[in-house]
């Protein structure tokens, strides 16, 4: 036995302690996870693999998928770039009001997604600041498709930059000030240094930003107005349906959400594995140096 | 090209990295920044390169004006001390780097790139690791790399942090001559910084001795060890021995040992230091003459060149460190707990109101 084995048994707990809370783990994680998952897919396919599939032929759920799509597709690539910028401007440079800036970005995650919908609502609302100019011009925000985006982009946009700060915090600057000296100019360095480091993160960021993306429910609720085909999202459409007491077809269109998050699930991990190797090469590098 | 600075200063808050500090770098020379940490040897390197801006002062380079040309502009070659060799990149892309970012008017063509980056990589005798990745490669190894891609830009400045610091002791000694060759064959004007006073004086042909933020002294290696201009200086190069004495009109009193000290005749009754380096130090079995102090040998060093002793005097002055050749020791016959006298032979006294 080598070393490292016996110095873990050393440290090891008991047999019935380990147990025990592998136990534990496994059994609340069957309880609040792995069998809401099965029962969504068992209510789903109560009545069949054609009912299920029906519930994806009606006109209003593929107009609820076809929304949910388009407002990811903006929001994602939105707070992408804003990710990135914001944690550049924040791991690379040192100026007033960084530590401001880091405490904004985590504000969606302190505020209720109730309140995040309600901003929205007053601001562009017909009582909000803007909202008669607005509707003098003929714009409509809040019970639109701009009102689901805008509250899907405010709800998601910590994701990336949270994921990146403190990547790039620990990788430093070092490699773009050796990009500089050798001729790189900004962009050239930014591209071809700062983002190749940071790619497996910037993946992990993402996956976990369209998934809430999609997923999100309380802020879209407040500015969709929940009108069938036109302001649904997948949430929001799963929700009328269980409300109308049709049990099938609320799974069934809930199991999407379901083989989504399953998904992210998938791609999360590998992104994972690959950032951690992305770290531990950096450790690797770091424990050559003493 | 020949590097000028001219009365630098550079302040973080409220400390000054930097204090008025001007010096030359004549063209062709390879000249060491020593100093500990915190001295500003780095912040006076990073100046030069312009990764730093100064506060007030200027940077010339071969006389021209050039403390706010950009970094890009200013043709120097930056090795970090901890390499920051790209980790995504092969060992080869690191190299070529400075080539391929090169805007397509004047980049050279791929296969002059791939000949540069092979010449490179055989002048650092590392051609066998071009598709490896920067974490595959030991220290020693990096270092070379990074050396490697500063120079593919021929730069007319080579600028080295701790080019060093992160090695262990074999393969610094090793990179150590291998860099002064390096420099002896290309002659590019070369600054290095380091805290290694070995480093400095074996591998510089001028050291420049840095302390909070000022300049010491500058000269070539003999100068600074043989002639320290201050007792910063003499301490911070080698070991030394300090003796407490009191200089009047010309004339020194250190324990027994009286000294003329030319240098200091107008000092009236003065408090004085005199530094002593160990091999200075000469240590017998009888006294000499009257300036002889007894002391008791405390501990022996025998392992290496030279045979250290750690000796107590015996008038209440405290631990002197000496050094013997071997062959010296084995005539002494030398053993932990003897009495012996011991005697500077070369000193130098600097008076009290000089402060380390």
């Amino acid at each position: 036995m080598n070393g490292r084995a016996a110095r873990r048994r050393g440290m090891t707990e008991k047999a019935w302690v380990r147990w025990g809370l592998t136990g534990i783990a496994v059994l609340y994680l069957g309880i609040f996870l792995f069998v809401p998952l099965a029962a969504v897919f068992a209510q789903a396919l109560e009545k069949g693999v054609g009912v299920y599939l029906d519930a994806f032929r009606e006109a209003d759920a593929l107009s609820a998928i076809r929304l949910t799509l388009l407002t990811a597709a903006i929001a994602v690539p939105l707070n992408l770039v804003f990710g990135v910028a914001a944690a550049w401007a924040v791991a690379k440079f040192d100026f007033p009001g960084r530590q401001v800036l880091i405490t904004l970005i985590d504000l969606p995650f302190s505020v209720s997604p109730v309140i995040s919908g309600l901003i929205y609502v007053l601001i562009f609302g017909l009582q909000g600041w803007f909202g008669p100019w607005l509707t003098d011009h003929g714009v409509k925000i809040i019970f639109a498709v701009p009102g689901l985006v805008l509250a899907t982009v405010f709800v998601t946009f910590p994701f990336v930059a949270r994921e990146l700060i403190p990547l790039m915090e620990a990788q430093g600057t070092e490699e773009e000030e050796a990009a500089r000296v050798l001729g790189a100019s900004g962009l050239k360095t930014f591209l071809r240094v700062t983002l190749p480091n940071v790619k497996w993160g910037l993946l992990y960021g993402v996956i976990l930003c369209n998934a809430r993306a999609m997923g999100e429910f309380g802020a879209v609720s407040v500015v969709s107005g929940h009108i069938r085909g036109a302001t649904n999202t997948i949430p929001l459409h799963v929700e009328i349906l269980y409300n109308e007491y049709n049990f099938v077809a609320a799974f069934a269109v809930a199991s999407l959400l379901a083989l989504l998050a399953l998904v992210t699930l998938a791609v999360k991990s590998l992104a994972e594995w690959k950032f951690r190797a992305e770290l531990a090469g950096r450790k690797m590098e770091q424990g050559g140096r003493s | 090209m020949s590097i000028e600075i001219r009365g630098v200063t550079r302040k973080f808050g409220d400390f000054a990295a930097l204090s008025n500090v001007s010096l030359t770098v004549p063209r062709g020379e390879l000249v060491a920044l020593l100093g500990p940490s915190g001295s500003g040897k780095t912040t006076l390197l990073r100046i030069i390169a312009g990764l730093e801006s100064c506060d007030t002062g200027s940077v010339l380079f071969s006389g021209e004006e050039a403390t706010d040309r950009d970094v890009r502009d200013r043709g120097v070659g930056f090795v970090f001390q901890h390499y920051a060799l790209f980790r995504h990149m092969t060992v080869f892309d690191n190299v070529a780097f400075g080539l391929t970012v090169r805007p397509r008017s004047n980049r050279p063509g791929k296969a002059a790139i791939r000949d540069r980056v092979r010449e490179l990589l055989r002048l650092v005798q590392l051609e066998s690791v071009g598709d490896r990745y920067p974490a595959q490669l030991s220290g020693g190894q990096r270092q070379r790399i990074a050396l490697a891609r500063a120079l593919a830009v021929e730069p007319e400045v080579l600028l080295l942090d701790e080019p060093f610091g992160a090695l262990d002791a074999r393969v610094r000694k090793e990179l150590r001559g291998w860099l002064r060759r390096l420099h002896d064959e290309m002659s590019i004007t070369s600054v290095f910084v380091t805290h290694d006073q070995e480093e400095a004086l074996e591998v510089a042909d001028r050291v420049v001795v840095m302390n909070e933020g000022r300049i010491e002294q500058v000269g070539s290696p003999d100068e600074v060890y043989e002639r320290p201009a201050n007792p910063f200086v003499y301490n911070f190069l080698g070991h030394v021995n300090i003796f407490h004495g009191r200089v009047h009109a010309g004339r020194g009193t250190i324990g027994s040992l009286v000294v003329d000290l030319p240098d200091h005749a107008a000092a009236n009754d003065a408090h004085a230091v005199a530094y002593v380096r160990p091999h200075d130090i000469e240590v017998t079995r009888e006294q000499a003459d009257a300036g002889a102090t007894r002391a008791i040998i405390r501990h022996l060093h025998t392992a290496g060149p030279v045979v250290r002793l750690e000796l107590e005097r015996q008038d209440g002055g405290g631990v002197v460190e000496a050094e013997l050749s071997r062959e010296r020791y084995r005539e002494l016959h030398l053993e932990v707990g003897e009495h012996v006298f011991i005697r500077p032979r070369n000193l130098r006294v600097f008076l009290e109101d000089y402060t380390i």
